[in-house]
């Protein structure tokens, strides 16, 4: 496929990262659930399965507390804040890298 | 909604932004009737606390919502005032138990789940826009 060949990793690192997003923001939205086990995707094993056209549902982890609660919600804000604000900014970094590809191309198209 | 439909990130934080919403205003009723006073021990207020429920949707991906609203806390203290309007035969009133303490905890800790969430949504709004604008 042609779009492979120029965005490269970037474009599935990206899908990747937005379910990531997803997931960070559901353990964000359940912080006060009672019993809610937080989870996060293993990127790299999460990019692998991607890069073979499957689900991202192997590489889901349960996230293990620093410091469990009484009501067995094992969300810590400031874990999931931390990772969510990491994977916003390798979601940035894979947009600049695509920008890139692509102002690439239109320059070599254009002839500038 | 059932298992297994997509679940926007809008979806995720958009409702668990409504359940706060919900608590907030439980914490609101419990403190607004703070020392309220009734004739009988079944007419005196009880302070009230959402449930929360996990929703489930697709790829790990999970909301929350209100399951119900159940009375909580302890039950109404009986006081011997017969010159109070609201007195029984006896001269005995209930004024609701509401621990202002810990509705206030609740609160902050409310607000500050609510704002947590409207962070996610921002930086989600910022990101899609972002990519919207991509190879302009």
């Amino acid at each position: 496929m042609i779009g492979d060949s120029i965005f490269g990793i970037h474009a599935t690192a990206l899908k990747v990262r937005e379910s990531r997003m997803g997931i960070l923001a559901s353990n964000i939205a359940n912080a006060a659930t009672p019993n809610y086990k937080a989870r996060d995707l293993d990127f790299g094993d999460a990019l692998k399965l991607a890069e073979n056209g499957q689900a991202a549902d192997p590489a889901l982890r349960f996230r293990i507390p620093v410091q469990t609660s009484m009501d067995g919600n094992t969300v810590e804000m400031a874990t999931e804040q931390t990772a969510f604000a990491e994977n916003a900014l390798g979601y940035r970094t894979s947009l600049s890298f695509l920008q890139g590809r692509i102002s690439t191309l239109s320059r070599a198209l254009k002839g500038e | 909604m059932s298992v297994g439909q997509p679940l926007s990130i809008f979806d995720i934080s958009g409702r668990a932004m409504a359940a706060n919403l919900v608590r907030l205003n439980t914490t609101a009723s419990n403190l607004a009737n703070a020392g309220t006073v009734a004739g009988s021990e079944a007419g005196a207020f009880r302070s009230l606390k959402p449930v929360f429920r996990t929703v489930m949707g697709e790829g790990g991906r999970a909301t929350v919502a209100v399951d119900r609203i159940a009375t909580a806390g302890a039950g109404p203290t009986q006081r011997h005032d017969p010159l109070h309007p609201l007195a029984d035969a006896n001269g005995d009133v209930w004024e609701a138990a509401v621990d202002s303490a810990a509705e206030l905890v609740e609160m902050v800790e409310t607000s500050r789940q609510y704002q947590n969430n409207v962070q996610v949504l921002q930086t989600a709004k910022g990101l899609i826009a972002e990519t919207l604008r991509l190879g302009q």
